[in-house]
């Protein structure tokens, strides 16, 4: 059965057809959930992929999180659907509360593109199910606000239940703890700044973020252990 | 005081309203004087520079689209055409530069969509004064911070640019924009008004004071010191609202809603719904009450010559109107009827016309402060003028002569100095790390590591090489080469050779890649054309381009002219900036890079001699008199087309332009690239940093030598092994020695260290 994943697209949202793209080339089926769907019309998945959503005003994922299509998602994580943010998307999970913690600016108060060196530190999320722990992939970041932040006892928490996915080699922008990626308790649900659909084609320099991007076929149509 | 004449505060002269009062028999309305006045300005009218510019080539079979419209156009095969357009954002950027450069963006890319192109890619050419200086610095760190925030924002990746420091730009910084999108086609549209009764919708933002006049006042003359004064005549982007244009816009063209788009740039609606009336010989009666406006009290003059952004002009069938609004909405973009196409050829404004004639549309609610229109407003027109005379702006041959001080400055050789100086045999290595160093020549890493260059999944190789590579996906296999490139120094000892030379380093850049060149674009930034000098640069260089252009088989298939350039009471030094296209018929694999390949031979392919005018290490000495590199054109032709073959071959291991610096510096940025060491024999300090035209350095495995030595002497072109790659010492005989570490550091570190400096606001 081909996977089939829903790419949310927001006003403002840029980089969906990037996503679709690799979804195809790796043999799954993809299509636009734009903003104002109140229902997911039963796709495996859902990316909500990177760009500027709503302009980003007010404050990253301020705004999108109120769109109807949030609230759709949100049933669908909590049904264990898998559920993955990259970049923009990911601050947009994060303020919709699908995953704890914030993304503030970077250390250096400047926009990154650049290539980042990540670790793989679970391989027990929507995101890694097909990576290997302590893998290092290349995989660009693109972003001002990346800086993941969280009070004391959501870090503890998240390193207790092994709920970081992803780390920087070297941090670029100033990470708590060298945060690249996160995942929710029930594990459906994973957010990260760094853009695995760019890392696809040897063409463009590397193919390490196939291996996240087939873990999110992967986890189609698998409801992960519920939220606890 | 007796007050100025309204025409004189618009920027108009009295041969100029003359001309107005004979065209239309009487004296013009205020509005129609303001109208006219932006116009008939320089920066829309090109009216001291049309004259040349029609000595460009700019034909080719594979040019769709040539300079006049929208942006250039050309087929790329495949079924695939791009659209490519260059423009300048100076004065807004000397003024405000965050906002100067983030429109500039955004200008440009309304440009490229309304040909319905999507745009896929951006390179900015920038211009600044000295990085020691403090205001520089702020100029500088605003204008990347703009195209980083409006590009990025709006969804186009920025894959390259340049970056140029200059004393002569220190109160008057170039933000040259460059776009490119990609289109079916089928899909391609030129903005055209026709059919009596259809309908000119304003889509996108509303109509503010901001920009006001930005086209006569602001870019079209003297401009002295950056003036605070100005600042209310830039305007302020948003990004996110153009990026829901973009989508709008293009999927109102690929169902077919739309007859054609046109975008609203500099004089506004002004511009836009006559220019795309005018160019089928329709008329167009505009409504300034179904403009909706974003402040209280604005006047139809203010409506009319608004800058505000964001904006752009669909023309639509009745039928249509409907679906045309209902798309607009699912994007939240504001779209309402503002124009009707007539056949009377004129271009009339009213005030409430189109409620009382029942024009499919609404006024749009009036903006807080406003009282509601009244419904039976004034049927006469305010503005009633033949519409192609707003287009038809006066034709100016100004006055052109070679500056006084040109044969002296050209006979004071650089070399003669530098030769006392440096002997042969004189160690040198400290003139190499202070060119290294020089942000001229130094890592960029600061700039592109701020813009996205890979979104869309199509860029190959990114920012900081010769040339930037997009694969089209559209198309099978092919992959697109781009430069952009400016040579003003030489351009300022000798305009004519300085155009040919740019455009050769564009297409030899190109050429590194691969490619083989197929257009060029040109931006050209000028200081004062009322100065005889200025338009004498101006001809030599339009005569260089077309020269070289004509020798290469380019086609210039776009352009853009910025006047008035002028910085602490001096006209900048002519700057043609370049961008050219290059083909690559089926990309595999990544194109060869820039690095050496320990146990490499080191060959260069062109002549070295001791050219030192205009050169950076000349002008790092103060010596800035001389004469440029000789540009032999169809020395440059034949090399172009051995290196292209050469790497679509994948003969070299790696290739890297010779320019800024030399052969000294290239070497070392192959050196870095690699993470290797070299020892070579270049000779002494003239023939290391001579920027002789040209020249090719190539990376060799030991046994591609010979083939490529057979090869250049075959095609005509010199070629010399000058040594190995090989340790961690970058070495040139009885030249410089220095360790690959203290190399790199300072190439690397020079721009990072300038700009942690206090940033001065």
């Amino acid at each position: 059965m081909t996977s089939r994943v829903g790419v949310v697209q927001f006003p403002g949202t840029n980089c969906e057809l990037d996503v679709i793209q690799v979804v195809e080339q790796l043999g799954g089926t993809a299509e636009i959930l734009f903003h104002l769907e109140s229902a997911l019309g039963g796709v495996d998945a859902v990316v909500v992929p990177g760009g500027f959503a709503h302009g980003d005003y007010l404050r990253t994922g301020a705004i999108a999180r109120f769109s109807p299509v949030m609230d759709a998602v949100a049933r669908h994580a909590a049904e264990g659907g898998p559920v993955v943010g990259i970049c923009n998307g990911f601050q947009v999970l994060c303020e919709a509360g699908l995953l704890p913690g914030a993304l503030q600016k970077n250390a250096g108060l400047k926009f990154l593109c650049e290539d980042a060196v990540l670790r793989v530190e679970t391989t027990d999320s929507a995101l890694t199910n097909m990576a290997t722990v302590g893998q290092h992939l290349n995989i660009p970041i693109n972003h001002f606000e990346g800086n993941y932040v969280c009070d004391p006892n959501v870090l503890a928490r998240l390193r207790a239940e092994d709920q970081v996915v992803l780390r920087y080699v070297d941090n670029p922008n100033g990470s708590l703890d060298n945060i690249a990626g996160i995942c929710n308790a029930g594990r459906n649900v994973v957010g990260l700044m760094p853009h695995p659909e760019r890392a696809s084609d040897a063409l463009l320099g590397s193919e390490d973020g196939l291996v996240l991007m087939q873990s999110i076929l992967a986890a189609c149509g698998q409801v992960m252990s519920m939220p606890r | 005081m007796t007050a100025e004449p309204l025409h004189r505060a618009l920027g108009m002269t009295d041969d100029e309203l003359e001309a107005v009062v004979d065209e239309l028999g009487r004296e013009p309305t205020h509005l129609e004087l303001a109208m006219y006045s932006v116009m008939w300005s320089e920066h829309c009218s090109y009216k001291s520079s049309r004259s040349h510019l029609k000595r460009l080539p700019t034909e080719a079979p594979w040019v769709l689209v040539g300079p006049g419209e929208g942006a250039g156009v050309i087929d790329v095969g495949d079924g695939i055409a791009v659209a490519v357009r260059i423009e300048s954002h100076n004065h807004p950027s000397a003024v405000e530069p965050y906002q100067g450069a983030a429109t500039g963006v955004g200008g440009i890319i309304r440009d490229i969509f309304s040909m319905g192109a999507r745009p896929i890619a951006l390179m900015d050419p920038l211009r600044f004064g000295s990085l020691d200086d403090a205001r520089t610095r702020y100029l500088f760190e605003g204008v990347v911070s703009g195209i980083s925030g409006y590009g990025n924002a709006v969804g186009v990746p920025t894959i390259g640019g340049e970056a140029v420091f200059d004393e002569c730009y220190h109160d008057n910084p170039l933000v040259n924009v460059f776009c490119l999108g990609v289109l079916p086609h089928e899909r391609l549209v030129l903005a055209r008004a026709e059919g009596v009764g259809n309908l000119a919708v304003l889509l996108g933002a509303s109509t503010g004071r901001d920009g006001i006049g930005g086209a006569s006042v602001l870019a079209s003359a003297g401009f002295a010191d950056a003036d605070e004064s100005k600042r209310p005549s830039v305007q302020v982007g948003d990004p996110f609202e153009e990026k829901k244009l973009i989508e709008a816009c293009l999927e109102l063209l690929d169902a077919d809603l739309a007859i054609g788009v046109q975008d609203l740039g500099a004089a506004g609606l002004s511009c836009a719904a006559s220019e795309t009336a005018a160019k089928t010989g329709a008329g167009m009666d505009v409504d300034v009450a179904r403009v909706a406006k974003r402040e209280p009290g604005m006047t139809p003059v203010e409506v009319l010559t608004s800058e505000s952004q964001e904006r752009m002009l669909a023309i639509v069938t009745p039928d249509n109107l409907e679906a045309v609004l209902a798309l607009c909405e699912r994007w939240e973009v504001r779209a309402t009827v503002v124009g009707r196409v007539t056949d009377n050829a004129r271009f009339r404004v009213y005030d409430g016309l189109f409620d009382a004639l029942g024009v499919p549309g609404v006024n749009p609610a009036p903006p807080h402060g406003d009282a509601a229109q009244d419904a039976s407003s004034d049927r006469e027109p305010l503005a009633d003028v033949p519409i192609e005379s707003l287009g038809d702006g006066p034709l100016y041959h100004r006055p052109l002569a070679p500056p006084n001080d040109l044969h002296d400055k050209q006979s004071d050789d650089p070399a003669r100095e530098l030769a006392a100086r440096f002997s042969d045999g004189a160690d040198c290595t400290v003139e190499l790390l202070a060119l290294l160093s020089s942000p001229n020549v130094a890592d960029k890493t600061w700039i592109s590591r701020q813009y996205d260059h890979q979104l869309f999944l199509n860029t190959v190789v990114g920012p900081g090489r010769d040339a930037s590579v997009l694969r089209l996906q559209e198309t099978a296999g092919r992959a697109l080469a781009l430069a952009v490139d400016g040579k003003a120094r030489f351009c300022a000892l000798d305009p004519r050779t300085g155009a040919r030379l740019a455009v050769l380093e564009a297409a030899r850049n190109v050429a590194c890649s691969g490619a083989r060149p197929l257009a060029l674009v040109n931006c050209l930034n000028f200081g004062n054309p009322e100065h005889t000098e200025v338009m004498w640069q101006f001809s030599e260089v339009i005569d260089g381009m077309a020269e070289a252009c004509t020798a290469l088989g380019l086609p210039v298939i776009g352009g853009n002219v910025s006047f008035y350039n002028e910085s602490r009471g001096a006209d900048i030094d002519p700057t043609p900036v370049v961008g050219v296209i290059g083909l690559i018929d089926n990309l595999k694999t990544r194109p060869v890079g820039t690095a050496l390949t320990s146990g490499d031979r080191i060959v260069v392919l062109g002549e070295t001699r001791s050219e030192l005018g205009g050169s950076e290490w000349a002008t790092m000495h103060g010596l800035r008199n001389g004469v440029p590199p000789i540009a032999d054109l169809d020395t440059a032709r034949r090399l172009h087309e051995l290196v292209a073959a050469l790497v679509v071959e994948g003969v070299p291991s790696g290739i890297h332009d010779c320019a800024d610096g030399g052969l000294a510096v290239t070497l070392c940025e192959m050196a870095i690239a690699g993470e290797i060491g070299f020892q070579v024999n270049i000779g002494g300090a003239l023939s290391c940093f001579s920027e002789s035209a040209s020249r090719v350095v190539l990376s060799l495995a030991p046994d591609r030598e010979q083939v490529v030595l057979d090869r250049a002497a075959d095609a005509g072109v010199p070629a010399s092994v000058i040594g190995k790659a090989d340790g961690t010492r970058l070495t040139a005989e009885e030249a410089f020695d220095v360790s690959l570490t203290d190399a790199t550091t300072a190439w690397r570190d020079a721009i990072p260290s300038l700009m942690a400096a206090v940033v001065a606001h």
